[in-house]
């Protein structure tokens, strides 16, 4: 029988394209401090710490985990570095959780982060190779022909994307520590905006941010904080090769499984009525109804009835990133761990304007690589 | 206690060290036939004696079934594009002009698309499921290398129906 778990601190930086006031170390802490704080907790309480970005030769700087560990705290303490590319953060998460589950540690920081600012993103995920032509343009360039096949499969209307890309950036303005703020986004801003990848729009992508997320995990004996904690009641992660014969990149294998496993756990058969709200890795607007089909909030070539519907909206019956979600904060590593930290937030009752009424129970998932890692978790206000 | 930290004052200085790195890039038995191929204009790939699936370029194992993919088969030259993009990002490092076609080329004969060229259409006449072959370079520049195939260009036929290629996008 694994021990129960549960989020008892979070903190995030405020995400900027570019913060020149702090390091990398400058950044990481200031996410741990911050739930640090909120768990009421220093850091000699901490047992191990847990920490995760993606490649690092986004930065260029390798194996970070070695220099940042004073700054984090960790001196003489367990420290684990995660990698699964953008679902990092979520993994990252999972792996601190389990070290509590596993009741090797009480109290574990987890912490994720990405300084976009001093690293091409673009330019690591493109590197030639002699047995591939030298077309990918970063991630939208992988992303936006299945996005292409998305729309032939499911005879999604063009306007979906524009919505979503419309409906994150809205829900951004209630969170203060969102990178985007665009007070006066609309469908034909987004429309009006340059095209990258054909069929994806500037403003239906992610930004490029400077930031870091951090949470304290801790074990039922060991709970502390301003708010209460949040309890996980479900924890997955799966993978699948890039390619293979037959690969569905639309509705990944991977992801259909990751979430079986999770809803199992923590008893879920209908998704939309049971979570108040979900936090689900959207980096490019398209992303939502494809995810929504793959999570089983609807049946398959339904998400994008879903999303133009509202139900996704703030105000529908199953909020989608009302946090403004990787559209309007994009620290890579960090993406998928905020998902995890605000749904945390969410049952806690601690998202403030951008909090979801009564919300109880919530879905947080992360992807990345070519969607061929999957974590997720569930977390709620009551007990497992 | 060592991890009792403070944080120290002052602002941060930010420097930009341009590094570079060559590497020799070792392909293995699989690989190297698709890039001799290549080598020789044509595409060389591998079929899984478990699923009959042909995979091209093969990485000399089926991912599907685990097993030893040892039966060469050569491909057409000739495909269907079963997705696209159209980039028009710059980035540093790019080596092609933008705006360009990024299709998924799935050969005739292959279970795997892969990503190439397209030219010779305009950008917004692309559609999914268009046929179209590999151009070459000239015979005396062909290379162990995807560079010996300059681009994809469309050739005369009907497109191919959307059921023929749907399990591969």
């Amino acid at each position: 029988m694994a021990e129960r778990c549960a989020v008892i601190g979070v903190g995030q930086t405020h995400h900027k394209a570019k913060r020149e006031d702090v390091s990398i170390a400058g950044l990481v802490r200031e996410a741990a401090k911050a739930a640090l704080a909120d768990a009421d907790l220093t850091w000699s309480d901490i047992d191990a710490v847990v920490i995760g970005k993606a490649p690092d030769m986004f930065e260029g700087n390798m194996m970070p985990e070695i220099y940042l560990a004073p700054a984090l705290g960790a001196v003489g303490k367990p420290m684990f570095r995660v990698h699964t590319a953008g679902s990092v953060g979520g993994s990252t998460a999972l792996v601190a959780a389990h070290l509590v589950k596993s009741g090797i540690h009480k109290r574990v920081l987890t912490v994720a982060y990405e300084k976009q600012s001093d690293s091409d993103a673009m330019w690591a995920l493109s590197v030639p190779q002699p047995f591939a032509a030298p077309l990918l343009a970063g991630a939208g360039g992988y992303f936006a022909p299945h996005i292409r096949a998305y729309m032939r499969r499911s005879g999604a209307p063009e306007h979906i994307g524009r919505m979503v890309a419309v409906k994150d950036r809205q829900n951004a303005m209630r969170n203060p520590y969102a990178h985007l703020h665009l007070a006066d986004i609309d469908m034909k801003m987004v429309e009006e905006s340059m095209m990258l990848w054909d069929p994806l729009r500037y403003l239906e992508a992610c930004p490029s941010s400077d930031g870091a997320a951090a949470m304290v995990l801790a074990a039922e004996d060991a709970l502390s904080g301003q708010y209460p904690p949040a309890w996980i009641h479900g924890t997955a992660m799966r993978s699948e090769p890039t390619m293979f014969a037959g690969r569905d990149q639309v509705n990944p294998q991977a992801g259909r499984d990751c979430s079986a496993d999770v809803y199992a756990q923590a008893g879920i058969t209908n998704p939309r009525e049971q979570f108040d709200c979900a936090e689900v890795y959207v980096p490019f607007s398209w992303y939502e109804p494809m995810w929504l089909e793959n999570l089983g909030f609807c049946d398959l070539g339904d998400g994008w009835k879903l999303t133009e519907s509202g139900a996704t909206a703030f105000d529908g019956d199953i909020p989608w990133n009302a946090s403004g979600g990787v559209l309007s904060s994009n620290p890579i590593g960090a993406s998928g761990m905020l998902r995890f930290l605000e749904v945390a937030m969410q049952v806690r009752g601690q998202a403030g304007e951008h909090q979801v009424d009564g919300a109880k129970l919530a879905l947080g998932q992360a992807y990345g690589g070519g969607s061929q890692f999957f974590s997720m978790w569930v977390v709620g206000s009551a007990k497992p | 206690m060592s991890d009792e930290t403070t944080d120290a004052p002052g602002p941060v200085t930010m420097l930009a060290t341009p590094i570079g790195l060559d590497f020799d890039f070792t392909p293995g038995i699989a690989q190297s036939k698709f890039l001799r191929g290549l080598e020789q204009g044509k595409f060389l790939g591998q079929r899984c004696p478990v699923c009959g699936k042909v995979y091209v370029p093969s990485r000399g194992s089926c991912p599907t079934d685990g097993v030893p993919t040892t039966e060469d088969v050569e491909l057409s030259n000739v495909g269907t594009v079963t997705t696209y993009c159209v980039v028009n990002v710059p980035f540093a490092g790019q080596s092609i002009e933008i705006p360009y076609i990024c299709a998924q080329i799935l050969l005739d004969g292959a279970n795997l698309s892969f990503m190439g060229l397209l030219q010779e259409i305009p950008t917004d006449q692309i559609r999914m499921g268009m046929r179209v072959e590999a151009v070459w370079v000239e015979p005396d520049q062909l290379t162990p290398s995807l560079a010996s195939v300059r681009y994809f260009r469309p050739v005369d036929e009907p497109d191919a129906d959307y059921e023929t290629y749907k399990e591969y996008l």
